[in-house]
């Protein structure tokens, strides 16, 4: 579990970047709900904590493509797979994180820090 | 609506295609293509598959397991239409004839007149341009980029980062003024100079010099810039000449795109058109407008859907303004709206000699465009204010 943050920093309709490797990005909705995906755009290297948070959904900054925070599935192109998801704990006030064991989908030409 | 056809299999093509099952279209739906290929996306044609850092495979516009329930005619290109009819004639000799037609041709690069039989002259708008030209780079060391669009500032930037030797040659003040306005073009012009790109402005190109080759480029003025590899990236006109005679108006303010309403519907029932090779009316504009950018193409590949299967009786929301986004460098360009309505710029976060900044250009008090460079979190908040304020009309 990665403690990403205290509760009250980060407000409805916000994003955070945590930056394990690769990069997790943490959302409050609107409606108070919670989730954390992989930071990094499926198409591009974008960051989508910087993307349009509308509903349960965020719109990469770059091409507009739109994941389900919830399943990380992507609506049209230009981004064609999925993000990681991972699971949310929040624990007396406190944002964790526990980071998915399944492989990221990173963009095309990006790899792990470390790894060729 | 039984049978539709689709002319153009590429990003409007494909995502009207989409869109006409995803609204409930159950009879079939033929896609006809000029090109080989399967749906590709062009945007990386001139930055990271021109680099050599993505592949052909990750140009795919499609999901794994493509399409279903498309039919695909690639290779062969329409050659005239009967609107009134619905028939569309093909390259190959057959005919298709449809309940509904989406016009999604799209556009092609133009050439440099006089060149044809010249080796190492090249424009960009197909995967087969793209390969060529790849290939003719890694043997170059000298590249001459003719004309300071989008397109050619893109190859001007990744030839430099492939360690060639670039001169840029634009007829304007300044590479892309004629798209985001003079004042922040010159700011851009200066990172291309920084990064070691030779830039003449004001400048015409008579000639491309050389036989069976081309070995260098002549300008209005006399001066000789010697090239291996010579780019136009000149702009490009829409494919509508299989039109001629259709019945399907096409206009001359508009480089002769295909006339639309603010749905995409053409003046033939059961015929709409989409992306590049189309100019949609703009109300808050007041004219038709050809809009040649990505974001264009796929926002209104729902519209003009819902136009061919309510029969034109839907009404479009408001259009958005045109948004565009390039990579040069290292440095993302987005932009958003009407530089052209504008009569201030003012920069309103980060530094232009840093290269990480955010212009917002007004007309008045109202902002009119926004200009963001390596500001993606702040531009995204600007373009949703741009996308939802209310239209302004006259
Ligand atoms: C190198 C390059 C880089 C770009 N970069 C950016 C960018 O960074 N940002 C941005 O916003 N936009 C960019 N664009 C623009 C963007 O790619 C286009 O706006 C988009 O491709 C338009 O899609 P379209 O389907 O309307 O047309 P096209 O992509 O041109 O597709 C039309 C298709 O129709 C086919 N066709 C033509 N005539 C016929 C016929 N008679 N019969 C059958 N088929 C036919 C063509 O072969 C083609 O495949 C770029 C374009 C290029 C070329
Ligand atoms: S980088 Fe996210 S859609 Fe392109």
């Amino acid at each position: 579990m990665i403690p990403a943050c205290p509760l009250v920093s980060l407000p409805r309709g916000e994003a955070l970047r945590l930056d394990v490797d690769p990069p997790i990005a943490v959302f409050h909705t609107d409606d108070g709900e919670i989730y954390a995906i992989d930071d990094t755009c499926t198409h591009q290297d974008a960051s989508l904590a910087d993307g349009w948070l509308e509903g349960c959904e965020i719109e990469c900054p770059l091409h507009a493509s739109r994941f389900d925070l919830r399943t990380g599935e992507v609506d049209a192109p230009p981004a064609k797979r999925p993000v990681r998801t991972h699971r949310v704990v929040v624990e007396d006030d406190v944002v964790y994180v526990v980071p998915s064991d399944a492989p990221p989908n990173l963009p095309p030409g990006l790899t792990l820090k470390g790894r060729p | 609506m039984n049978t539709v056809c689709v002319v153009g299999a590429s990003l409007a093509g494909l995502l009207t295609a989409r869109a006409l099952r995803g609204q409930g279209h159950e009879g079939r739906i033929v896609v006809v293509g000029e090109e080989p290929h399967r749906p590709y996306d062009r945007p990386p044609l001139s930055k990271d598959f021109l680099k050599g850092a993505i592949g052909e495979a990750d140009l795919a516009l499609e999901g794994e397991g493509g399409e279903p329930g498309i039919e695909w005619r690639l290779g062969v290109a329409a050659t005239g239409l009967d609107a009134p009819a619905r028939r569309i004639t093909l390259s190959d000799g057959g005919t298709l004839t449809a309940d509904g037609i989406v016009i999604a041709t799209g556009a092609a690069a133009r050439r440099l007149p006089g060149t044809g039989g010249l080796a190492g002259v090249h424009s960009l708008r197909t995967l087969d341009d793209a390969r060529a030209l790849r290939a003719d780079l890694r043997a170059a060391r000298r590249v001459v980029v003719i004309g300071g669009g989008f397109i050619g500032a893109e190859v001007a930037a990744t030839a430099r980062e492939l360690g060639l030797d670039v001169t840029l040659v634009e007829s304007g003040p300044a590479p892309l003024a004629g798209v985001i306005g003079p004042a922040m073009a010159g700011v851009l012009a200066g990172l291309h100079e920084r990064r070691g790109v030779r830039l003449i402005t004001g400048a015409y190109v008579t000639e491309v010099t050389g036989t069976g080759r081309a070995d260098g480029v002549r300008l209005a003025d006399g001066t000789h810039l010697p090239a291996d590899v010579v780019v136009a990236g000149i702009g490009a006109t829409p494919c509508t000449g299989w039109l001629a005679g259709s019945g399907v108006e096409l206009g001359r303010d508009v480089g002769g795109g295909v006339l639309c309403d603010e749905g995409g519907g053409t003046g033939v029932p059961g015929i709409v058109a989409v992306g590049d090779c189309a100019a949609w009316y703009d109300p808050a504009l007041g004219r038709h407008h050809r809009i040649e950018h990505w974001t264009g193409a796929r926002q209104r590949a729902t519209v003009a859907a819902a136009t061919l299967l309510s029969g034109g009786t839907a009404r479009p929301e408001p259009a958005r303004p045109p948004y565009f986004w390039s990579d040069q460098y290292d440095v993302k360009i987005q932009f958003i709206g009407h530089p052209g309505e504008a009569d201030t710029v003012t920069v309103e976060e980060g530094d232009p000699a840093t290269h990480s900044f955010l212009a917002v250009f007004r007309q008045g008090e109202r902002p009119v465009a926004v200009l963001g460079v390596n500001q993606v979190r702040l531009f995204t908040r600007w373009r949703r204010h741009m996308e939802t304020a209310p239209v302004h009309t006259g």
